[in-house]
């Protein structure tokens, strides 16, 4: 095989991968029309796609990085706080405290990534759970800023000057929730594909070899983090423009587990895994809770003990072969 | 000033008490067990408990507040923990976070969900004057039964043959095998060690955290992870004087600069994982 066959070769694997697949197109549509005919349960939808877009920026540093964080509840909050922050100061367009919200986050994520460069694993979790708990302190002590304990005041503009958005408009929320989701994970699967999305994935196999290889991993994984953290931030702008509220406990301790339990339900390393963990989650919490309000935590514990003891990856591999046999093209690219 | 200084020590001493279990399983056996919390909860209610209803005097308690989760934690290992020790850290933060939302409604359920209070004996409350400084009392026995907590400890960890063993297991289980030592036994009473000083912490610690209820496991969890990393995952000792650090810079940061909360221990932590990612007492590199 001739050198320039090699490389239209490659070329068309990558591209062929780059495609989108009809299941991918039928999820999106499917969601939308979820949107547009159950207007009733249209809070708890845009729970999950708000969630989903958290999860889907823990996925880009855990499932296609490989590294491991307690803390994405952090930019959650930034971003949250951001885009409260602003709203309050009479600027009220949702789509610019979206922005602002993504931008503040994706700063803190910069001048924190460097912590994640040194260190094991359990360095990683405990810096980054440590970075998050000082944030929320911060934004506990310095009420003037954040309300504190009390939270904040704020109404929102519409969005593109047309829609309203916020208790009297939970459909439109939805909908505003769906499009930014949507936008920003066309953009992180490019960003999957592309040669700084490959370089991520050689980093998550293999740091060493990776670098040996010439990437340049230090720089990789700042940048990585930092697109996560303005992900997260989105979704905390999201959160806060949606149900126009927001308080401390976005930077607890149990937003960062709970992402990262949607994540590892969806399947981390596809992108469609945040989504559909998050939908798992909320929908499981709120069928099992209406049942037995207090124990439902109980049933997901028992989910993640049996999800480990099995196997994680045992069972994304059960599940690519059941999905390759209903829908081969599929697995033979996207999903892998 | 010196009323700081032994708030801290004391603090710093039940610090120690609730995180020198963690340093078991996590700083020697280098497994991320975020369940700590769930048996130092067991501890706790069996100390609450057996007072409450069976009037049994304090003290007798606690042999068997460590017995008791050392038991479940020997169940636990041998059905489920020790599948995992060759597991990736995400897996077991995954496993055990999965424990602890079982543990807590399971509590919550059998126990409810109000705090159960440890009632201390009348020789253990109030306070004494030492060198015109006021003390309570418990404090004190804190931090005597702290001190014979860390030296037995440390005892068993490197003057002991287990104690070898169980650091030759750790550092290379497979060639520990083949020397004869039996692994398995050895990380079995290992976790148990680690279970039960759990439980005694959280038997010690409920008097002066309010009471245990079932939320307790989340409460805490970031305290012992923190005294831990910043004590190093190498013995007791680096726990011991992690812990003390904490203690007192959090005691004198509260009373010297309010505004800023338990924004210092946080701050301590990730300025150490800077410094030293090991933790601050860790013997060189591994």
């Amino acid at each position: 095989m001739s050198e320039a066959d090699r490389t239209r070769r490659i070329e068309a694997h990558l591209s062929r991968r780059a495609r989108w697949r009809w299941p991918e197109i039928v999820f999106w549509l499917a969601l939308f029309a979820i949107i547009v005919l159950v207007p009733s349960r249209a809070a708890l939808i845009n729970e999950i796609l708000v969630a989903g877009l958290f999860a889907l920026s823990l996925d880009l540093i855990l499932g296609l990085t490989g590294i491991v964080s307690l803390g994405q509840a952090a930019f959650l909050g930034v971003g949250a706080y951001a885009a409260a922050i602003l709203a309050s100061l009479d600027y009220a367009d949702p789509t610019l405290g979206l922005a602002v919200g993504a931008l503040v986050a994706a700063v803190v994520g910069f001048a924190t990534a460097p912590l994640l460069l040194r260190g094991s694993d359990l360095t990683r979790l405990m810096v980054t759970l440590g970075v998050s708990l000082m944030l929320g302190e911060l934004a506990n002590r310095n009420a003037w800023l954040t309300g504190g304990a009390d939270g904040l005041n704020f109404t929102m503009g519409k969005v593109l000057d047309l829609f309203p958005i916020g208790f009297t408009g939970q459909r439109n929320a939805a909908l505003y929730s769906f499009g930014v989701l949507f936008v920003l994970f066309a953009l992180a699967r490019r960003l999957r594909q592309s040669p700084f999305g490959l370089a991520l994935a050689a980093i998550r196999e293999n740091r060493l070899r990776a670098g040996a290889l010439g990437i340049a991993t230090n720089w990789r994984i700042i940048a990585v983090y930092t697109v996560s953290a303005a992900y997260a931030g989105a979704a905390g702008a999201l959160l806060a423009q949606t149900t126009q509220i927001v308080s401390l406990d976005l930077f607890d301790f149990h937003r960062s587990a709970d992402v990262l339990l949607m994540l590892i339900i969806g399947g981390a390393g596809w992108l469609y895994g945040g989504i559909v963990g998050a939908a798992a989650f909320i929908v499981l919490r709120d069928v099992i809770s209406a049942a037995t309000p207090e124990y439902w935590e109980f049933w997901i514990g028992l989910l993640l003990v049996v999800l480990v003891m099995v196997g994680r990856e045992r069972l994304q591999d059960l599940a690519r072969r059941a999905v390759s046999r209903l829908a081969p093209k599929l697995a033979r690219g996207g999903a892998a | 000033m010196l009323t700081i200084l032994f708030d801290g020590i004391a603090y710093g001493m039940l610090l120690f008490v609730l995180a020198s279990g963690l340093s078991v399983t996590l700083g020697l056996m280098n497994f991320i067990n975020l369940a700590h919390g769930a048996f130092a909860m067991v501890g706790g209610y069996v100390t609450a408990l057996m007072m409450a209803r069976l009037g049994a005097p304090f003290l007798l308690t606690l042999p068997v507040a460590f017995v008791v989760p050392a038991v479940l934690g020997v169940v636990l290992e041998r059905t489920l923990y020790r599948k995992l020790y060759g597991a990736s850290p995400l897996d077991q933060v995954l496993f055990t976070i999965g424990l602890v939302l079982m543990a807590m409604p399971i509590a919550d359920f059998f126990l409810g969900n109000e705090a159960r209070q440890v009632n201390l004996p009348a020789w253990l409350s109030g306070s004494l004057s030492l060198y015109g400084v006021g003390v309570s009392r418990y404090r004190l026995f804190i931090v005597a039964v702290c001190g014979v907590i860390a030296a037995a400890l440390q005892l068993f960890l490197v003057r002991t043959r287990f104690g070898a063993q169980l650091r030759a297991a750790v550092d290379d289980a497979r060639v520990a095998n083949g020397l004869g030592i039996d692994v398995d036994r050895i990380f079995a009473v290992a976790f148990a060690v680690g279970s039960g000083l759990a439980g005694l912490g959280g038997a010690l610690a409920a008097d002066v955290v309010g009471g245990i209820d079932p939320s307790f496991p989340v409460k805490f969890l970031v305290t012992f992870l923190i005294v831990v990393t910043v004590g190093g995952s190498n013995g007791i000792l680096g726990a011991l004087f992690g812990a003390l650090l904490l203690g007192i810079l959090d005691v004198a940061g509260k009373y010297y600069v309010p505004s800023i909360g338990a924004f210092i221990i946080y701050a301590v932590m990730v300025l150490t994982l800077i410094v030293r990612p090991q933790g601050l007492f860790a013997r060189g590199d591994r």
